[in-house]
């Protein structure tokens, strides 16, 4: 090959080289977050509109997203999506940047969900509520009774013993245990759970499984289960159409209100595109999107979410206010307590 | 390389290999020792982890249900692929051995994961074996198959009967046919045949299985985590679980050096049969 054929060639890559770079995003947002966050309908229109890419990767659970950040150089995340109660954990280790919450709509949110007391500190917003739902009972209607699902006192008698699965999360389970018996979830102590445990532990010999959230979702589709403890519109919404009988109650003694929020990182290098995520997560068209995200439904924390009516008649969305009076949150346990539950989780788990 | 001595052209071999494995296991595994050293909200160096562990019976109950599994699934691994492997190297013709092979081992191709799915619908209430003995009359109801312990020992079951059965064949196919005959002309019947000549010569092949089968099943998470329905916990899921909500990576270390630990002494224990030059 001549000399001048070897320059026309690399002037050729080089075009090339500079065409793919001009079409490439001008920007990347990088998000940690859970797996409703991945689905192209909300995140596609945002790339489009700012002629960007959002880059995911999706974690379970705050301890392993937190060890995700901390193995990370600062600057590689701009924004995650964290448990409303762990906002502080986040904030503790200094990881978040405080949002201008006069562009926020929290004036919006059903005010049961913002969490002030998680989600702000020292009077700063770091996290905004973006989703909620209920850790209660999730059922098959044409398999169990409506009416027993209205007291959780169904799941520790005898009638269902076999038919019932339980989401493995300690948290909420342990505060429907609570509830169960007459106790708050914001005022749980150590002297609490040997009460507690023997609640769980009569759940766990009327049940099949204890499962993660792909195999909740499962158990109910496939009549594995007829009743799942700790399920609710996040197990049933997404599926209502195939399965219509699939159904959740908040009983009497009332369910466990999960919420998760987004935050936005201190040393991202893409603070106002961040901010602009969080801002269109937050507008009536994205909380329709997230709310209905392929992975889970979840209420969205925006009342006025553009949701059609069918997608709020699935939410339940004209229930949302009673369902909010007798929800209480997560429990959210100190560093030692929270040990502590997950041993008393780890034993209910091993009895036999 | 004719100038450098011959110690030199090995030591010249083996350094990537030792890099590599310096750099990416040996290093970090003292990082999770000594990690496992500081217990997480504790104050400084202590062996507070190890005492969770040997005090808490829920905890090592974990490592007692991992130990039943892996050895159930080992146990029935050996007696699934030994005569899978003998067909395959003395009944199946030979020029169709590579092909027996190839589809024996067709399962591998897949997910883990998705193999694992796919037994607990075949397991599950509606699943198939279910159906099938409903449908035969052999039940009246449904029993509970998926979600369980044996389902978990199915699912490992299936996978290491493929590698049991390669390391075993490869054996097979290297005992020479006339010790066979020898041993029948000296009055050997197959089955004294077999228990006193083959069975001894094809030790190595059942051992190097055999191990590889424990070390593979006792460190797995996925198979008893989706197949067990979480009505007991093996020591995987157990340091899964000291990372998922609480980031505890420091419990999870010990628990983590606890199983290598396991894997050290089942190593010790079956290294005299371990000659992997003969299979």
């Amino acid at each position: 090959m001549s000399f001048k054929a070897i320059l026309r060639r690399a002037a050729a890559a080089s075009v090339l080289m500079l065409a793919m770079a001009g079409v490439s995003p001008a920007q990347e947002l990088n998000a940690l977050v859970w797996c409703d966050h991945s689905d192209p309908n909300l995140l596609k229109p945002f790339e489009e509109a700012n002629g960007v890419k959002v880059n995911v990767k999706e974690f379970e659970g705050t301890g392993a997203g937190l060890a995700i950040v901390e193995q990370s150089q600062p600057g590689d995340w701009d924004v995650m999506v964290i448990d409303s109660i762990d906002v502080r954990r986040g904030v503790e280790r200094g990881l978040f940047e405080p949002l201008a919450e006069d562009q926020l709509p929290v004036a919006d949110l059903f005010p049961e969900v913002t969490m002030d007391a998680f989600t702000k500190a020292d009077g700063k917003r770091y996290g905004i509520t973006e989703k909620f739902g209920y850790n209660t009972i999730g059922f098959n209607k044409a398999k169990a009774d409506p009416a027993d699902m209205q007291t959780l006192a169904s799941l520790t008698g005898d009638k269902y013993k076999g038919r019932i699965a339980i989401y493995d999360y300690y948290l909420p389970v342990i505060g429907m245990a609570a509830m169960a018996i007459g106790k708050k979830t914001a005022e749980l102590t150590e002297a609490d759970l040997p009460a507690i445990k023997e609640t769980l532990l009569k759940m766990k010999a009327n049940a099949k499984a204890v499962t993660d959230v792909v195999a909740s979702q499962t158990a109910l589709a496939t009549g594995e289960a007829d009743v799942l403890v700790g399920g609710g519109e996040w197990v049933t919404a997404g599926i209502a159409k195939e399965n219509p009988d699939l159904d959740f109650s908040i009983p009497k003694e009332g369910a466990v209100l999960w919420s998760q929020s987004l935050a936005m990182f201190k040393d991202s290098k893409n603070k106002d595109l961040a901010f602009k995520f969080i801002q269109y997560v937050m507008s009536p068209e994205g909380q329709a999107r997230l709310a209905t995200s392929a992975c889970y439904w979840g209420m969205p924390a925006n009342t006025k979410a553009a949701l059609n009516e069918e997608q709020k008649a699935i939410l339940r969305f004209a229930e949302q206010p009673e369902f909010l009076k007798r929800a209480q949150g997560y429990p959210a346990p100190d560093e030692a307590l929270d040990k502590k539950m997950q041993d008393m989780w780890t034993e209910v788990l091993q009895a036999q | 390389m004719t100038g450098l001595p011959k110690n030199s052209t090995g030591w010249f071999c083996v350094t990537p290999a030792l890099l590599f494995t310096l750099l990416f296991f040996v290093l970090p595994f003292l990082g999770m020792a000594v990690l496992s050293l500081f217990p997480k909200g504790g104050e400084g160096f202590g062996f507070e982890n190890y005492a969770q562990f040997f005090g808490n019976p829920s905890y090592w109950r974990a490592l007692v249900n991992s130990l039943e599994v892996t050895a159930i699934v080992t146990a029935v691994s050996i007696l699934l692929a030994y005569p899978f492997a003998w067909i395959l190297a003395n009944v199946v013709p030979e020029r169709w051995q590579r092909l027996a092979l190839m589809l024996a081992v067709l399962p591998f191709w897949t997910s883990y994961v998705v193999r694992s799915y796919s037994w607990l619908l075949v397991l599950a209430e509606n699943g198939v074996i279910n159906q099938m003995l409903m449908g035969s009359g052999m039940l009246s109801a449904p029993v509970q198959l998926a979600n369980s312990r044996a389902a978990t020992v199915i699912g490992f079951v299936h996978f290491f009967v493929m590698l049991l059965t390669l390391t075993i064949y490869a054996n097979l196919k290297q005992l020479p046919p006339n010790y066979r005959k020898a041993a029948a002309d000296l009055g050997a019947g197959p089955v004294s045949a077999f228990i006193h000549i083959i069975l001894p010569l094809t030790l190595p092949g059942i051992m190097v299985g055999a191990f590889l089968t424990f070390v593979l099943a006792i460190g797995d998470y996925i198979t008893p985590q989706i197949l067990g329905g979480n009505n007991e916990l093996l020591l995987p899921q157990l340091i899964m679980m000291q990372i998922g909500r609480r980031g505890d990576f420091s419990s999870a270390s010990a628990l983590s050096v606890i199983l290598m630990a396991v894997v050290t002494i089942a190593y010790l224990a079956s290294a005299r049969w371990l000659k992997i030059e003969r299979t």
